[in-house]
């Protein structure tokens, strides 16, 4: 095999609906496999801590449907990480589930779907703990037995092998639970025999679909074709270009590191990468190496609850408030403080977001306060909803009666757009943040095969089941 | 003196992993990106000062040759989308960076 091309139609399958337009390009381009991430961290702990969806179904199903038609219609493979957000168990039935009902919409043949799972027991992850260490990642330090018991649900991100194992069982359709996005277009160039350096480095700037292209647009198509010593990226919207810069550019997109991307099993290094453009909208990269790694480490993310939480939102417009803006969250601290304690600990959390001042930012905003109102946002949150709901309009209802010197107003120093304290989604944290060395590089993921369609010919009975 | 924002084509940030937010600085050709390069006014010292951290907040400071890019990586005040957050996606940490004078 010279060449094999990846179809990569969405950075997030489900987070907004694919454009069909440059997909059906893409596919009309016949690639030999189609292949999308559904997954993300930067959504935040709360999906995956209390396990819920994120996206709304409707759109998931919407991307799933695009890609199995297209895949069916080929007869290539289709492959989907991270399913539903998180890549929890949940996220992985959902998706099989979807699938199947797309394929008896369209009255498919029958073809095989295998679904690998990615969801860490907490109970055997403390087991593991005792053998091994549990590294922490960006300065975390190690894992401890406490931490996991505060976490509600954890996820390992799988490397190829899981997925090369799923397509040996002769899998049509993957759909996976958590998994490294690079790895999800890695599997089948390395399955072929194509360098892991070359299929990796693919990976890696397809994950995002048209984000490596010229100019920015989300949720186009992209195709990436890795040959024996070079990986090539197009974009399928007409208006697109593929350039050095645009490419070279998402090398180091949402990565730590410029140079070295580390992975499961080993790491890329991009030092060498040589950048060339092909023509007009297309460019080649060469000089990716990869490195293997003495021990083979997957990434685990764990949520935990924090705590209830509840915001309400008041202005300051009064100069001498603004002016004298330390005096006014004093105030509000010291009335919270009187009737429930110090903020921070087991008790209750409260924080006061200043728009206007350094509302993004916080203590790293290096410009000082310029205008001539300001925006805060009241945070709470406690044990339960109605000490967060209790606590938010304290402190709301504190900074309407701020108390400074040289004060004017004396009907209140601050307008609240509403005299109302708005209930806001449990507080979850991201708790695990770490490396776990794994003996075998699948020993974390359970793969379940299902037959799915419609039975060609005769009729031997139900889906056959195996898992492993 | 021009500002780095003259120079640049892009200045983002974005959250690389949970803990961390990563900074992209781009040029459209090689002769800016050498000029920020060597002016020694884009260091992780300087990044450091400029948001107020202790230096070894900076965990990635390097100059990308290959691409006519400077990337740098902090670490997040908190993991991203715990209560307190005021950026989920790390996509707004950026805009002090427009005004560093480069110098000749």
């Amino acid at each position: 095999m010279e060449r094999i091309t990846l179809l990569s139609p969405t950075g997030h399958l489900g987070f907004t609906p694919i454009e069909r337009e440059s997909f059906y390009r893409g596919v009309e381009r016949e690639p030999d496999a189609l292949v999308a991430d559904s997954g993300s961290c930067d959504i935040g702990p709360y999906p995956l801590g209390a396990d819920q969806q994120h996206s709304p179904v409707e759109w998931q199903r919407h991307d799933l449907e695009l890609m199995l038609v297209a895949s069916r219609r080929l007869g290539v493979p289709m492959i989907i990480g991270s399913a539903a957000d998180t890549g929890t168990n949940r996220g992985v039935d959902l998706y099989v589930r979807l699938i199947q009902e797309i394929a008896k919409k369209h009255a498919f043949p029958t073809f095989r779907l295998a679904a690998i799972y990615a969801e860490v027991d907490r109970d055997d992850l403390l087991f593991r703990m005792r053998r091994v260490r549990v590294r922490g990642l960006a300065g975390r330090p190690d894992l401890t037995p406490d931490v996991v018991e505060r976490t509600e649900h954890i996820v390992a991100m799988m490397g190829v092998e899981p997925i090369l194992k799923a397509l040996d069982m002769g899998a049509d359709v993957i759909i996976c639970g958590r998994s490294c996005d690079d790895a999800i277009f890695a599997a089948l160039p390395i399955r072929y025999g194509f360098p892991k350096s070359l299929s990796f480095y693919a990976g890696k700037i397809l994950e995002c679909a048209s984000l490596c292209a010229e100019p920015f647009m989300a949720k186009e198509t992209v195709l990436g074709t890795v040959t024996h010593d070079a990986v090539e990226f197009e974009p399928m919207h007409p208006a697109q270009r593929c350039t050095p810069a645009s490419v070279a550019s998402h090398s180091l997109y949402e990565r730590e590191d410029a140079f070295g991307h580390a992975l499961p099993g080993g790491y890329l290094d991009l030092r060498n990468c040589v950048y060339e453009q092909v023509d007009e909208r297309r460019t080649r990269v060469r000089g990716a190496r990869w490195i293997d790694s003495a021990e083979y480490t997957v990434k685990l993310e764990g949520a935990g609850r924090v705590g209830e939480r509840a915001v309400a939102f008041v202005a300051l417009r009064d100069p001498m408030a603004i002016a004298r803006l330390e005096d006014v969250l004093g105030w509000v601290r010291q009335k919270v403080q009187e009737r429930y304690g110090p903020s921070g600990g087991d008790t209750y959390e409260l924080f006061i977001h200043v728009y206007g001042r350094d509302g993004v930012l916080g203590e790293r905003e290096p410009t000082p306060i310029s205008c001539h109102e300001v925006g805060i946002l009241i945070e709470a949150v406690a044990p339960s909803q109605e000490q967060a709901t209790e606590i938010a309009a304290l402190a709301q209802r504190n900074v309407l009666f701020a108390r400074f010197p040289g004060a004017r107003g004396t009907a209140g120093v601050a307008a609240m757009p509403f005299d109302e304290v708005l209930p806001a989604r449990t507080g979850y944290a991201w708790t695990i943040n770490h490396l776990l060395p794994l003996e075998d590089p699948l020993e974390l993921f359970p793969i379940r095969v299902i037959e799915v369609g419609t039975p060609v010919g005769e009729v031997k009975g139900g889906s056959k089941a195996c898992r492993n | 003196m021009p500002k780095l924002i003259d120079l640049a084509t892009t200045i983002r940030s974005k959250n690389a992993g949970v803990d961390q937010i990563t900074f992209d600085i781009l040029f459209r050709d090689e002769k800016s990106y050498r000029r920020v390069r060597d002016s020694g006014a884009l260091t992780a010292e300087v990044i450091a000062s400029l948001y107020r951290v202790p230096l070894d907040v900076v965990t990635h400071f390097s100059y990308v040759d290959s691409a006519w890019a400077i990337k740098f990586t902090l670490r997040r005040r908190r993991p991203s989308g715990s209560p307190g957050e005021t950026d989920v996606f790390g996509s707004q940490q950026y805009p002090p960076l427009f005004d560093i004078v480069i110098p000749f």
